[in-house]
């Protein structure tokens, strides 16, 4: 091309004390490309996006936009150039409303913002409404908050860090017209994602990280998801080898007439959810997040209380009343969807976190904390789950998104749960993890576990799961058995074509 | 005049120093940090301002240089906990003793001195109003300042993009620093408000409502102020409501007098402290209620 490129990074590199995470990286952005990024978890994605963006300095290295060196020491810098970032982690603030978040970085009054909101949602697909407050929002729903408030920026550069992570399937096919469009207007658009499909069918570009190198630069539509994959881990991928289900034994967990009124205006009313989950299986929850799904989790995990005590059952006790830790004490585990906030404290070292649930695992000793027990346990779900990280001692924060979800599903797993309520297992996880994860929670319900698994991903569910309900509107579908359903027939219950 | 005329005369002037305390920590709470040390940036601002007035007469130069004291101390916090992320709670703490020690210094030759104060202010029509008119809504210009300000700043906070980066930096510094907001100089902003706002407090208990210098005259009202940011959950109308009380409660006599009881005054004087203390101790158990 004889245009300079928009961006270029020449021999950028960065370092987190101990852990190398960006080396003399290189990479040239062209506008009205669509260049992905993609990387096992930790390769160093989101630090080469930040660096662009100006959220963190290079400790070496150069940054040119058209041609020109730039300095971007915060991201208003970036911002002025024209670049606007989606982050992994979202940035937003959850006490305020959608306008109040979209105001903070888009000048204009805020009825005019709430319309602008409106029109690029119906353009685009990514309806929300611009008067909710963000507490009150699926992960899903924070999303496209987070790219309208992006796209309203009109930037020549848009960074996505795995958008499509959470966005139901229809979305995310909406979501990529819009990339198109927004690619055809000359914009162009670093993506991350660990979905090679997403990556196959979208891009144009791809630089593939390794340990914080760039180890190669493809044209990913000439490659297959496979092929795409080694360049990834570096190696062949591991072949799933699947046994059948045994026999499911007793009952763990039942919802009876599950009904519970929605908190606010913009949650989801549950109505009459019945489902059963017996030992050695794995049941699915299907949908589209914002139906219900986070409603249906807090419920069953006790952090909301069912209106009846019977209306939950765990190893046969009606828990609807308990709080979170005397289920826990009944030998239930839960991973949430969020990981920081929820399943996480990002200030607090790993091995602190592990102390958050797994405190009954003799870690305490007369009100004491037995740091050697803690350290010890922490050091294992760090060996046994692959989690990428200095040891113990990290901050949960300071985690690649991937691995921080393989640290909080490794120490619920660790706690050898009899009951265990797992949400979006494999949210943002790299393709190699999340086959190590599915295969843990085979290798679960195979030695007795009873699992029930919230999840967007089709695929993954009819992996894993041997039975599949479909949440839409807060109604829950009737039982159907994955070896006998198809995706379409999933697809018209998700959106309520079929009850 | 009657104990209620009093009261109605008193309260404003009374609960002015606790109003203006509260305001600025309540900004400074905002933005995601804590400031301890209220009673001390009161104090050494209450002490310059009485030795300004005491020696110029000027009440302006008096409340100005008492905030840049008070701000100067504040910034001193602000270097500990932002600058080089010492403990917030530990470095408030600190700076309230040195604010106290450091009045305790230079007022230490003005003990039992006295000054004029300031003025009530007759407006027209106003104070021809029965019963209030004479004692309400007769009041010094401060007074008459903080009504005023007490409502900028309420629009200010609610109504401004200004306020919604408050909001935002104390709910998610993080994501604020992220989308390109200057977190550090906002929560430096807003510390130096705060500190200002303690040293105009201390200037007009000093300086106005009680123009005479005594040692340890903030007497605890910078805890009460910093209760009082609690008891207000962080909104300006509330805290502006209970500095009012406050304010009442602590007239003491005056209100015994007004209610028709006859409770010791030792018992009286003590009663904001104590409601001060029962006050924390419902809202907290109240919060962790909620968890
Ligand atoms: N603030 C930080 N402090 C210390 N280490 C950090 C920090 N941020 C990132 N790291 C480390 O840098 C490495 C790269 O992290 P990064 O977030 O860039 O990975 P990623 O490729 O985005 O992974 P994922 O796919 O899981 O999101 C990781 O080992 C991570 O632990
Ligand atoms: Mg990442």
């Amino acid at each position: 091309m004889s245009q300079p490129a928009l961006l270029r990074l020449s021999k950028v590199s960065k370092r987190y004390g101990t852990v190398q995470a960006n080396k003399e990286i290189d990479l040239e952005v062209h506008s009205g490309s669509i260049h992905a990024v993609l990387g096992e978890n930790g390769a160093g994605k989101s630090t080469l996006m930040k660096l662009i963006y100006g959220v963190e300095q290079p400790d070496a290295g150069h940054i040119y936009w058209n041609g020109q060196e730039v300095h971007l020491a915060r991201p208003s810098d970036a911002q002025v150039l024209g670049i606007g970032m989606v982050f992994q982690h979202f940035s937003l603030f959850e006490t305020l409303s959608v306008v109040q978040n979209v105001s903070l970085m888009i000048p204009g009054k805020p009825a005019e913002l709430a319309q602008q909101i409106a029109d690029l949602g119906d353009q685009f697909g990514l309806s929300v409404d611009p008067h909710a407050m963000v507490h009150r929002l699926s992960v899903g729903e924070r999303q496209r908050v987070e790219i309208i408030r992006c796209l309203l920026l009109n930037p020549k550069l848009l960074i996505l860090d795995e958008p499509t992570s959470v966005l139901p399937p229809q979305s995310v096919r909406r979501l990529f017209e819009t990339l198109r469009k927004l690619q055809a207007d000359g914009m162009a658009i670093l993506f991350i994602s660990h979905k090679l499909d997403e990556i196959r069918e979208l891009c144009d570009t791809a630089s593939v990280l390794r340990g914080g190198e760039v180890t190669g630069r493809v044209d990913p539509r000439e490659h297959d998801a496979r092929s795409l994959a080694q360049l990834m881990i570096g190696r062949e991928m591991p072949n799933v080898a699947h046994v059948a289900p045994r026999p499911p034994g007793e009952e763990r967990l039942r919802l009876n007439a599950l009904s519970h009124p929605r908190a606010s205006r913009f949650g989801t009313t549950l109505e009459g959810i019945d489902l059963k989950l017996r030992s050695g299986e794995i049941v699915g929850i299907a949908g589209i997040s914002g139906n219900g799904q986070q409603e249906l989790a807090a419920l069953i995990s006790g952090e909301t209380r069912a209106q009846e005590p019977g209306m939950i059952e765990i190893m046969g006790k009606k828990v609807g009343h308990l709080g979170p830790m005397a289920r826990r004490k009944l030998g239930f585990a839960f991973v949430p969807e969020e990981r920081l906030g929820r399943g996480a404290v990002p200030e607090m070292s790993l091995a602190d976190n592990s102390l958050l649930t797994a405190h009954g695992r003799s870690m305490l000793s007369r009100g004491f904390i037995r740091r050697s027990v803690e350290r010890a346990f922490t050091r294992e779900c760090i060996e046994t789950f692959d989690v990428r990280t200095p040891g113990p001692d990290a901050e949960a924060g300071a985690m690649s998104g991937g691995n921080l979800q393989k640290f909080i599903l490794g120490r619920e797993i660790m706690l050898n749960p009899d009951v265990m309520l797992v949400s979006q297992p494999t949210w943002g996880v790299d393709i190699g993890a999340a086959t190590a994860i599915r295969r843990r929670l085979l290798d679960m319900r195979d030695q007795g576990c009873a699992i029930l698994v919230i999840s967007e991903e089709m695929d993954e569910l009819f992996e894993i799961c041997s039975k599949l309900h479909v949440l839409h509107k807060g109604h829950l579908s009737p039982a159907l058995d994955a070896a006998e359903t198809t995706p379409q027939e999933i697809g018209r219950y998700m959106i309520g074509a079929a009850t | 005049m009657s104990g209620l005329e009093f009261l109605l005369a008193g309260t404003l002037a009374a609960s002015l120093p606790l109003l203006l305390a509260a305001l600025g920590e309540m900004v400074v709470e905002k933005t995601g940090l804590l400031n301890l040390g209220l009673e001390g940036m009161m104090a050494i601002g209450a002490a310059i301002a009485f030795i300004c007035v005491f020696h110029t007469g000027s009440h302006v130069l008096g409340f100005a240089a008492a905030a840049l004291i008070s701000t100067a101390v504040a910034m001193l916090f602000a270097i500990l906990v932002i600058g080089v992320k010492a403990n917030e709670v530990a470095s408030g703490l600190a700076i309230g003793v040195l604010g106290l020690g450091l009045s305790a210094l230079f007022g230490k030759s003005y003990e039992s001195r006295t000054i004029s104060g300031l003025p009530k202010i007759d407006i027209p029509v106003l104070s021809d109003i029965p019963l209030i008119g004479p004692t309400l809504l007769t009041q010094d210009i401060v007074v008459w300042l903080a009504v005023l300000g007490t409502i900028a700043l309420w629009w200010v906070l609610n109504r401004t993009k200004l306020g919604l980066i408050i909001a935002a930096v104390g709910e998610n510094a993080d994501a604020a620093r992220s989308i390109g907001y200057p977190v550090v100089l906002i929560r430096l902003c807003a510390v130096a408000f705060g500190g200002a706002m303690c040293g105009l407090a201390g200037a007009y208990a000093s300086t106005v409502y009680t123009p005479l210098w005594a040692d340890g005259m903030i007497a605890g009202r910078g805890w009460i102020a910093l209760a009082l940011v609690v008891f207000g959950t962080w909104q300006t109308g509330r805290v502006a409501f209970g500095a009012l009380l406050f304010g009442i409660l602590s007239l003491g006599e005056l209100t015994a007098q007004a209610m028709g009881v006859g409770l010791p005054s030792q018992v009286l004087s003590s009663l904001p402290y104590l409601v001060t203390i029962l006050m924390l101790v419902v809202i907290s158990r109240r919060r962790s209620g909620l968890v």
